[in-house]
């Protein structure tokens, strides 16, 4: 039982981060009706930026975490401009082979950049204590993940169900035309969108980064990967899917590792994303809406 | 002036000529209605007004200043509000979240406050429905809705594109009056229908849209009495 909760606990901060990945694919999904591969590229950069912070600014953790927010937001809002904007009215294909393309650009630019050697963050960054409760070990690295998680996604909540502008999302991810016709700025939306997004995957890669403590330029890919399958597991294009998709898939791929073989870990996540193709396509929030005439 | 004036407007998509220099005027305090067979324009006509169709030729004037350089973020500023063929209510959000977005560029929280309350006297079953999902309120009870949220953004001049679209015959009246009411509070009023016989009785003027021209235009009463709209839209 023990064991069970330990690995529930390593399987939520796991999940955590892929639920904070998949969040960005979803809302990016849910207005532009676009699959972002260049999304887990953006949390590759979270954690690369909170590893310069950090070693050659001698930054502490939460502003190497803000900083690095803050990088990934802008980012993905020039991103956005740049390489996806010309393509708006175009086919959705085109867009997402565009996509592809940022991805490659952010992979190999960093390579090049950064070097391709595994980097190491500095050490005690968060201390080394770990909680013990009734003999389930939680160490400093994952509080972190779960506060900082847990507060990004009740700040996205908020943003996207109270304000005005989580509102002109909604909208515009409804009905871009009726949105545009109650004034609401599409452009300036979207925008908006891809710093949300962008800014909590580069939240999940500094968290990543300080609690596996080593990252290279590729290191997005296979999360970035994982995440889209939890927001399509969860229903893509619906916020609370995405939650329980990452968390979902975080705690099934660890205990697969505990019970099972690590060398399925990755193929559980497959499974998972075929199951739910042949059982509920839409996903598991997700419903056929019928519209009324 | 004209409150709206229309000179000579040309819209194309691709190579087909949509309108082909349409010209009208909307006085301030006016019902008109468009009305016209389906494919006529008059959707594409109230597109153009809005700037989410682009135009190829001529221009739009708003109390004498030209909209050909607005956005459609700028036109409802400017005080012109859409009611969308179809409704387009955005499911997923409140009824009350859905007339918060007519107002979405006021800042007067205020008035919205007090904008809100109007309509939910002039549609108590909004008032009722609230915290309801949009998307569950039936066909007449969704353009109460559409307009309700168009008039959030208290417009000048209302735009309203088939209010009557598939709604039973008591609805279509109910629908009527209130747009009677909402104009004698002083709204300006373009209503593009298909209903002509509705349309023709409760407007003070009104044009015939005919593949992409106006090919007629007189008073309601004019209108509803010539032979060739009896035939063509009344029927008999």
């Amino acid at each position: 039982m023990t064991q069970f909760l330990q690995q529930l606990v390593n399987g939520l901060s796991l999940g955590s981060i892929y639920a904070l990945i998949a969040l960005g694919y979803t809302m990016v999904y849910g207005i532009i009706k676009l699959i972002n591969f260049a999304h887990g590229d953006i949390y590759m950069l979270g954690a690369f930026v909170a590893f310069y912070a950090t070693r050659y600014f001698q930054l502490n953790f939460f502003l190497a975490l803000i900083v690095a927010m803050l990088f990934c937001g802008v980012l993905g809002v020039v991103i956005e401009r740049i390489a996806y904007k010309p393509l708006r009215h175009a086919t959705r294909i085109t867009a997402l082979i565009t996509a592809m393309g940022v991805s490659y650009i952010l992979e190999y630019g960093t390579q090049f950049l950064a070097g391709s050697d595994v980097k190491t963050f500095p050490e005690g960054l968060l201390g080394n204590l770990t909680l013990e409760l009734g003999g389930v070990r939680i160490s400093m690295q994952q509080i972190m993940i779960f506060a900082v998680t847990i507060l990004l996604m009740l700040a996205l909540t908020y943003i996207v169900n109270r304000t005005r502008m989580g509102r002109a999302m909604r909208a515009v991810s409804v009905d871009e035309e009726a949105a545009q016709l109650m004034g609401i700025s599409v452009d300036r939306t979207i925008s908006f969108t891809f710093l949300l997004g962008s800014v909590l995957a580069g939240a999940a890669g500094v968290l990543v980064g300080v609690y596996y403590n080593s990252i290279n330029p590729l290191m997005g890919m296979t999360p970035g990967l994982k995440a889209f399958i939890a927001a399509v597991f969860g229903g893509i294009g619906i916020i609370p899917g995405a939650m329980i998709g990452g968390l979902s898939i975080g705690i099934a791929e660890t205990l697969v590792i505990a019970y099972g073989s690590s060398l399925y870990k990755d193929a559980i996540v497959y499974v998972i994303l075929i199951l739910i193709l042949i059982i509920k396509p839409a996903g598991l929030l997700g419903k056929h809406v019928k519209e009324k005439v | 002036m004209a409150m709206l004036e229309i000179k000579d407007l040309h819209v194309h998509y691709g190579v087909i000529h949509a309108l082909k220099g349409v010209s009208m005027q909307v006085e301030q305090g006016e019902i008109v209605a468009l009305i016209g067979a389906n494919g006529a324009g008059k959707t594409t006509l109230l597109h153009a007004i809005s700037a989410i169709q682009k135009k190829s030729g001529g221009e739009i004037l708003f109390e004498g200043t030209s909209l050909n350089k607005a956005n459609a973020k700028k036109i409802v500023e400017m005080g012109i509000t859409q009611v969308p063929e179809g409704r387009r209510i955005f499911s997923g959000l409140s009824v009350y979240e859905n007339l918060l977005m007519g107002a979405f560029l006021r800042k007067d929280k205020e008035g919205i406050r007090r904008d809100l309350q109007n309509v939910y006297e002039r549609f108590p079953i909004l008032g009722k429905r609230s915290a309801q999902d949009a998307s569950t309120l039936s066909g007449g009870e969704q353009q109460m809705l559409a307009m309700g949220r168009a008039l959030m953004a208290r417009p000048k001049i209302l735009l309203l594109d088939e209010p009557s679209m598939g709604l039973a015959p008591i609805l279509v009246k109910e629908i009527f009056r209130i747009i009677q009411e909402i104009n004698k509070q002083g709204t300006t009023i373009l209503l593009v229908e298909q209903n002509a016989r509705m349309a023709l009785a409760v407007c003070d003027r009104a044009y015939v849209m005919e593949t992409g021209n106006i090919v007629l235009s007189g008073s309601g009463e004019e209108l509803s009495r010539s032979e060739q709209i009896q035939k063509a839209y009344l029927g008999g």
